[in-house]
């Protein structure tokens, strides 16, 4: 256990544990609103969510993520343990490179997604949504590999937004804007040694800086001091939401289910029903769920994740799909659905039957509207589009440009 | 590899069951090689010197559930298996008083019905395991013939077996018996080479299943080959060797070889690489799986069951050479030619387990006893004797750890012997105990359990070993289990290597 963790309350009497940079932000909170994250209390919102989510898009955001699960994976076999973990060839992944991925149980079924930072040939870290260190471990039989979560060792801000880079300069983080996407670089911030590495979960320019929990009050300080110009803002969790579903990027628990945890049969997900084939590499030798995956693909996926364009301006949260507009015969549902502030659309993620996931299909979606206690029904038509929904160049852009 | 050196099957092991596999997959045509770590073939069913000029089965002593058409198919008897003796009685020594009139009569009628229900599950018992929820009919018919096994029972009987099934022996045997030696030998078989006592949850099942492997050899006598057990699988390695197949031994494997996702051959610890289209290992499911395969090529869920799979041996084997025939206190000469029982009583019996639950080995052991020179004297010396024992209960895990424990248990097994036969003590010329570690080591059977994996409710039948691996296949194509570890389990039966070679002959990969 870490000394951040020991200083902290007794659980008993404290059950959500503080992040280290709990002081500040609970400091910058007007609205009291706090949700639990992985044990530790956070913020959703600051002030509003529409504030935060402009800043995300117009400015630069500081967004804690301490409670993101981290588990320092390390040894001879740290490479081959990672290899038949998850879905992606990890030996394809370099040095000081991250690459998002997904892991399945022996059915190929969703256990997490996250991802895993490679810091040298055999030291790398996993980042995940949930605590799984049974799984990591049981997987780890016949690896020569140490597995060891880290969550509370290492303090995590998320600097995002199209003025980070700028921001972060004027910090003192000398050469970040050489900083590719998914490059972890190291740089002094604050006087505190600090790695950066560019990523994110907002499709934005971003970068995630991970630290020391002594250094975070001063990073966070240094940070806020060097961003005032350019319209720095601390972020809660609400504002993140709408920015990742404009990126495209499915939640757990929200668009998928671990593995893990569903207790009903059917609800499991393989990766090639969340639509994320590009992250199997079939060719790089045997990983979990990999002879289910091949059956399944060679069987054709029975549902599919896909991204809506749903007409009107009405958020279908949790609607019902259709084939048609008669609403005879149900064909799936939306996961995730916001109205797109960005991108002028109503966008969402939704599990969609065969055939209807195809690119171009049009399906209907039951979206009910609460009107002064008086409930309507409205039947819109959603057309299945390509995601990302919002993907802007700075995103990519090496260095990014002055703003 | 060399494609001129490739073979159809590779079999890892030259025990009953790797040799009934290659007999069987080489009779059918097939280019099989044998793959034996011992210098001699047998298995944990061998026969060797444990003194000079004594010869003992080291591990499993005496046979009664090999089918008698197993031993047909394989033309034994013309590979030269002989019999010493055969329908061997079974008698509790060290005991009280005979069994009253009604514990008799009880007992015959306990016998008969027994009988019924173990015939019911020959079905069960000889096939392999149906999966459940397949759309395959085989599957089906399966689950359906065995339905229809238990119920031309009829309904008495039928209800009588799903009473007893899930009960415990020591309360089965309660309420039918009076006699305490009647009770202690009848419960003394369903512990057998488990980590049970007559109390624990199953047993009446074990003993059903241990009735069922009898029923479906067909006499279910107790038998002795001539030259022990190593001489039935020395003439199984004739009739491989007779129908083709080639047998090394003194070869140990060091990993199966995987290739595009399929097994592909082996390598021995000597280096050298062999090349086959099926890989078929006799060995135990977890030294197959975790240590010649590699959990690499496996999925997680699988490698932790296999883990969790219960495997640690609780019965111990005692080998002495005696200078003379020992004389056990009220048994005439002739039991000395079957097996005897130091079972006295299910307390007795219970009690020797729960010092096993500790980590420690029984204060007061129960045995299976032979003297296999009685029946055969050219196990020994002219006028010598050997005294084979399994005894119970020797934790695998024992807390002391056994190079401290050895001597103690030795000499309290001896004085156990010696309480029944006085006399015995001053005839030893030579002692061998074999503990669990002892039988791991030489078996090469982790867990030194002799039935590659506990005979429980949840580790038999169509999830023996576990899910995943309980119909000879395993989830890498190529790879198939023959041994003990697969249905229906260790005891020298030879069906779990006839139906994996079936099974691997049907499904054309060879």
């Amino acid at each position: 256990m870490s000394a951040g963790l020991a200083a902290q309350a007794p659980h008993y009497r404290q059950p959500l544990l503080h992040t280290p940079f709990h002081a500040r932000a609970r400091a910058l909170c007007q609205v009291e609103s706090f949700i639990p994250w992985a044990g530790y209390s956070t913020i959703d919102v600051f002030t509003t969510m529409e504030q935060e989510y402009f800043a995300i898009r117009n400015a630069t955001t500081l967004y804690d993520l301490t409670p993101m699960v981290k588990y320092r994976i390390e040894g001879a076999d740290a490479l081959a343990f990672l290899n038949r973990l998850v879905t992606r060839d990890v030996g394809k992944l370099k040095v000081d490179r991250v690459a998002y991925s997904v892991w399945c149980n022996d059915a190929g079924h969703l256990i997490d997604d996250g991802t895993i930072f490679r810091f040298s040939e055999q030291d790398y870290r996993l980042c995940t949504a949930e605590r799984q260190i049974d799984w990591l471990l049981d997987s780890a039989i016949g690896f020569e590999v140490a597995i060891e979560e880290i969550t509370a060792e290492v303090a995590a801000l998320a600097v995002q937004g199209p003025t980070s880079c700028a921001v972060l300069r004027s910090a003192g983080l000398a050469g970040i804007e050489t900083l590719k996407p998914f490059e972890i670089g190291r740089f002094t911030l604050a006087g505190h040694a600090v790695t950066a590495s560019r990523t994110g979960f907002t499709g934005d320019l971003g970068y995630e800086l991970w630290m020391s929990p002594d250094a975070a009050l001063d990073c966070w300080d240094a940070l806020m001091a060097a961003g005032q110009t350019r319209g720095i803002r601390a972020i809660g969790s609400q504002a993140l939401n709408l920015a990742r579903l404009e990126a495209g990027f499915i939640a757990p628990n929200v668009d998928f289910v671990s593995a893990e945890h569903t207790i009903r049969t059917g609800r499991d997900r393989s990766p090639l029903e969340l639509g994320l084939s590009w992250l199997v590499d079939f060719e790089k030798g045997h990983f979990n769920g990999r002879r289910a995956l091949l059956e399944e693909r060679a069987r054709g996926v029975r549902r599919q994740l896909v991204g809506l364009d749903i007409a009107g301006n009405k958020p279908a949260h949790n609607a019902l799909l259709y084939a048609a507009a008669d609403g005879k015969r149900e064909i799936g549902n939306i996961t995730s659905a916001a109205w797109s502030p960005t991108c002028k659309r109503n966008i969402a993620l939704a599990m969609v039957d065969a055939p209807h996931f195809a690119i171009g299909s049009t399906v209907w979606a039951e979206i009910y509207l609460n009107r002064e206690l008086v409930w309507e029904r409205r039947m819109s038509r959603a057309v299945v589009v390509e995601r990302p929904f919002f993907a802007p160049n700075r995103r990519r852009a090496t260095p990014p440009g002055e703003f | 590899m060399n494609p001129s050196a490739r073979y159809d099957c590779i079999v890892i092991g030259a025990g009953h069951n790797g040799l009934t596999c290659a007999a069987t997959l080489a009779g059918a045509g097939r280019r099989v090689l044998v793959l034996e770590a011992l210098s001699q073939v047998g298995g944990a069913a061998l026969t060797r010197d444990f003194l000079p000029g004594f010869r003992v089965s080291a591990c499993a002593h005496l046979l009664h559930q090999m089918p008698a058409d197993l031993i047909r198919d394989l033309k034994l008897d013309q590979h030269g298996l002989a019999w010493s003796a055969r329908d061997l009685p079974t008698t509790a020594v060290a005991a009280g008083g005979a069994p009253s009139a009604a514990d008799a009569a009880a007992h015959a009628a306990y016998l008969e019905r027994m009988r019924r229900f173990a015939k019911a599950l020959v079905p069960l018992f000889s096939k392999v395991p149906p999966r459940l929820g397949t759309a395959d009919w085989s599957d089906r018919l399966a689950l359906l013939g065995l339905g229809w096994q238990l119920r031309k029972l009829g309904r008495r009987d039928m209800r009588e077996l799903l009473r007893i099934g899930g009960m415990n022996v020591y309360d089965l045997l309660e309420e039918q018996f009076e006699s305490d030696t009647l009770k202690g030998a009848l419960g003394f078989d369903a512990v057998l080479g488990t980590n049970f006592g007559p109390r624990s949850p199953g047993t009446v099942l074990t003993l059903l299943y241990r009735l069922a492997a009898q029923a479906a050899a067909g006499s279910g006598s107790m038998a002795q080959p001539t030259g022990g057990l190593g001489a039935l699988c020395e003439a199984m390695a004739k009739a491989a060797l007779a129908a083709g197949a080639e047998i090394r031994t003194g070869a140990p494997v060091a990993h199966i070889l995987v290739e595009g996702d399929r097994a592909v051959g082996v390598r021995l610890e000597s280096g050298e690489t062999v090349a086959g289209a099926a890989v078929l290992s006799s060995a135990d499911p977890k030294s197959t799986f975790l240590k010649l395969l590699g959990t690499r090529y496996l999925d997680t869920g699988f490698v932790r069951r296999v883990r969790h799979l219960r495997a640690r041996g609780l019965a111990a084997k005692l080998h002495l050479a005696l200078d003379r025939l020992p004389v056990f206190s009220g048994i005439d000469a002739a039991a000395l030619k079957g097996r005897l029982l130091i079972a006295p009583s299910l307390e007795y019996l219970e009690r020797a387990f729960n010092h096993a639950k500790y980590g420690e080995f029984s204060a007061a052991p129960a045995l299976e006893i032979t003297l296999p020179t009685v029946n055969d004297p050219a196990l020994a010396p002219a006028g010598k004797h050997v005294l084979s024992a399994i005894v119970q209960y020797a934790p695998y895990d024992l807390k002391a750890g056994w190079p401290a424990e050895r001597e103690r248990f030795t000499a309290l097994c001896v004085d156990t012997l010696e309480r029944a036969a006085p006399g015995l003590r001053a005839s030893i010329l030579g002692t061998e105990l074999l503990t669990p570690v002892d039988i791991e080591r030489e078996f090469r059977t982790e867990g030194g359990h002799w039935h590659q994996g506990e005979l429980a409710f949840d580790q038999f039948f169509m999830v023996r070993p576990v899910p995943g691996a309980a119909q000879h296949r395993t989830p890498l194509p190529g790879l198939y289990l023959c041994g003990a570890g697969c249905h229906p389990g260790g005891g020298v039966i030879g069906t779990a290597g006839r139906n994996a070679a079936r099974q691997v002959l049907a499904v054309g990969v060879a």
